[in-house]
């Protein structure tokens, strides 16, 4: 307890040097700014960004990083309430309810009630990380590589079948990501594998290209190929931006609530934000006073999902931070930023780089304070954004998504891959197989190797090793059952159905 | 679930989701045709040939898997997709790749890039978009070379710089 009080406050002592509030600062603005292109999500805003942060010193960057994490967050839900496009099906509650009370002139009120329940959340939800982080580092430094292989076979199929619409497209975005992870050069026997005679790819797949190609040329592709469907509506913000007494009388328990579900489910490693802001968003109809309201504007229905999807936010850095496990695709964009400077997020940061870490938990609760008090007032501006003609928007997209690669590796390869990943995004969304575990694959799918072959090793070949530890077996056990139950359950799914 | 109360219309077999099923069962194959050329040097344990042994066995399961979904017609109902746009920017795409390749540099490069994107979603105004394009990349090009000390590849336009 006390412990975690001092790192925390060595940790604040990190962030708050000026040049280390200043890069959370150009963090929270440029996240914001990129989160809040329509069709921009969080882990496309941290992939882009990514390329920004290299010239820094890792603890420099990582707190830049905690910024744009949490300013992607902000600048989607804004797009959300205000064109009714999320970015990510995180934010689709919020967008049911905020873009029809935008509509109905309370934009004003959605956005302060989605700022300021998004802060409390993020508050409350990392004072949990700092205190669960802990503990979990002290169950962690016992894991061995059967459990950790066992651990990520659980994020394997918690993130591709549990919670998809189908467990078999689910599944094959998974086993795509492990293709892409096989390529390159063997850590232990230095052999070659599928790169084709290609040096570029004896490196392996590079996680910004991939991410950057799937998240950003597919969904440019996919919007271009549809654009003769829809037409996108800015609302503008009319009215008074402040909430209401009654405004907040009806917002605050909805925030509590939305945090209560989101923390400790983004903190499994299952991952994901869907589920708890769809729990949120029904609870509060449940709950709420004004039933007739919801589905016209209900402001519960911005407040409590909006809580949610933060504070789940929060909740995935715990498995990101304390085991290097990274549960969606924005924490899969993390660890990538990690990576860049050889840091393997784990028991071992916590021990060895612990000014690293605090100081990222310390500056996550400074990059929500900043977005709480820049981004209402800066609102007029982001709107502005908003109202860039689509033509531009795009170009520009693709002339900074291109940029990050051309500046990492300015190879003809290199750019290849890029196109060819982001074809790969556009027909992946247009049959419908989910993104993130396709990243989630290429990252872990490696690193599950590698602990399967030492555990292999060091019991001598005997496959049994992987049972003989009651953790390993245990988490096989929940990996087994988790992917079988949706197959079970598919024909009790009916409830999906009425659900919403 | 309105199964049973009226007739459906007969689910088509969608063609679409059998040629993915192809791919994903010949990304199998070839997993296993380059596995076979690895040599197990493990004396214990797995060498570097079983994981793509294990990957390909998941990824055969999962073709026969999306064989079957297409055959029911089980895929997702899709909207209609213009393909003129997206190759407009594949166009612009394969063109950055060429400039940058041809050694053109940074700034010839992002600017086709960007008149592409912008004609397929519509822009009609192409030399003022083409100007617009110019003078973005070129800021970029100065912001990122010079201030952040990217190297940005140099054509014949960053040595007038």
């Amino acid at each position: 307890m006390m412990d975690t009080f001092a790192a925390l406050a060595h940790g604040m002592a990190v962030a708050v040097q000026p040049m280390n509030l200043l890069y959370a600062l150009i963090g929270v603005f440029l996240g914001t700014a990129v989160g809040v292109l329509p069709g921009i999500g969080p882990a496309l805003t941290v992939a882009l960004l990514l390329p920004v942060t290299y010239k820094l010193d890792p603890g420099g960057s990582l707190i830049m990083f905690a910024g744009i994490y949490y300013g992607g967050m902000y600048g989607g839900s804004t797009t959300a309430i205000l064109i009714n496009t999320p970015g990510e099906s995180a934010s689709m509650a919020t967008a049911l309810e905020g873009n029809k009370m935008a509509k109905a002139g309370r934009g004003g009120p959605a956005l302060a009630t989605s700022a300021i329940g998004s802060f409390v959340a993020g508050t409350i939800a990392t004072i949990g990380l700092a205190f669960l982080a802990p503990w979990l580092v002290d169950v962690a430094v016992r894991f061995g590589p059967e459990d950790y292989f066992a651990l990520m076979c659980v994020a394997f199929v918690t993130v591709s079948a549990t919670f998809g619409d189908s467990p078999v497209r689910g599944l094959t975005s998974l086993f795509i990501g492990l293709t892409l992870g096989l390529i390159g050069i063997d850590k232990l026997t230095g052999q070659a594998r599928l790169a084709f005679g290609v040096p570029e790819l004896l490196d392996g797949v590079e996680v910004t290209t991939l991410a950057v190609g799937l998240f950003a040329v597919g969904e440019a592709l996919y919007v271009a190929s549809r654009r003769h469907h829809t037409e996108e509506k800015l609302e503008p913000v009319r009215g008074s931006l402040w909430m209401t007494r009654e405004d907040w009388k009806r917002s605050w328990k909805p925030w509590l609530r939305g945090t209560m579900f989101g923390f400790p489910i983004g903190a499994l490693p299952a991952g994901g934000a869907e589920i708890p802001t769809f729990l949120s968003y029904s609870t509060e109809k449940r709950l709420t006073k004004h039933p007739e309201e919801f589905g016209k504007g209900a402001i519960e229905g911005v407040a409590g999902p909006e809580a949610a999807n933060n504070a789940s936010a929060a909740g995935t850095l715990v498995p990101l931070l304390t085991l290097g496990l990274p549960t969606s695709a924005t924490a899969a964009m993390m660890l990538a930023g990690f990576q860049q400077y050889g840091l393997n997020p784990g028991p071992l940061l916590f021990a060895e780089r612990p000014d690293l870490v605090w100081g990222l938990i310390a500056s996550l609760f400074i990059a929500n304070m900043m977005l709480l008090v820049l981004n209402l007032p800066l609102v007029g501006l982001w709107v502005r954004l908003l109202a860039i003609p689509q033509p531009w928007l795009y170009a520009g997209i693709l002339v900074f998504a291109t940029m990050g690669t051309i500046a990492a590796k300015p190879s003809v390869v290199e750019l290849s891959m890029l196109a060819g990943f982001g074809v790969l995004g556009f027909l992946m969304r247009r049959f419908d197989f989910p993104i993130a575990p396709v990243v989630v694959g290429l990252i872990l799918g490696p690193i599950a190797e590698s602990q399967l072959r030492r555990a292999l090793a060091i019991s001598l070949g005997d496959p049994l090793t992987l049972l003989q530890s009651p953790i390993s077996a245990t988490l096989l056990g929940i990996a087994l059952i988790a992917l079988v139950a949706p197959f079970v359950l598919k024909g009790l799914g009916r409830f999906k159905a009425n659900e919403d | 679930m309105t199964s049973g109360d009226f007739v459906q219309p007969p689910r088509r077999v969608d063609r679409a989701g059998l040629v993915i099923a192809g791919l994903l069962a010949g990304l199998a194959v070839v997993l296993v045709w380059d596995a076979r050329g690895l040599q197990s040097a493990a004396m214990y344990g797995m060498g570097p040939e079983a994981m793509p042994v294990v990957v390909a066995s998941g990824l055969a399961l999962l073709a026969i898997g999306n064989f079957i979904d297409a055959l029911r017609g089980n895929l997702p109902a899709r909207e209609s997709a213009d393909p003129v746009p997206v190759a407009l920017i594949l166009v612009g795409l394969t063109l950055l790749i060429a400039i940058i390749g041809l050694g053109g540099g940074f700034i010839l490069a992002t600017a086709a890039l960007f008149v592409t994107t912008s004609a397929a979603f519509g822009r009609r105004a192409i030399l003022i978009d083409a100007i617009i394009a110019l003078v973005m990349s070129t800021l970029i090009y100065l912001a990122f070379d010079r201030l952040l000390t990217l190297s940005l590849p140099a054509g014949p336009l960053e040595r007038l710089l």
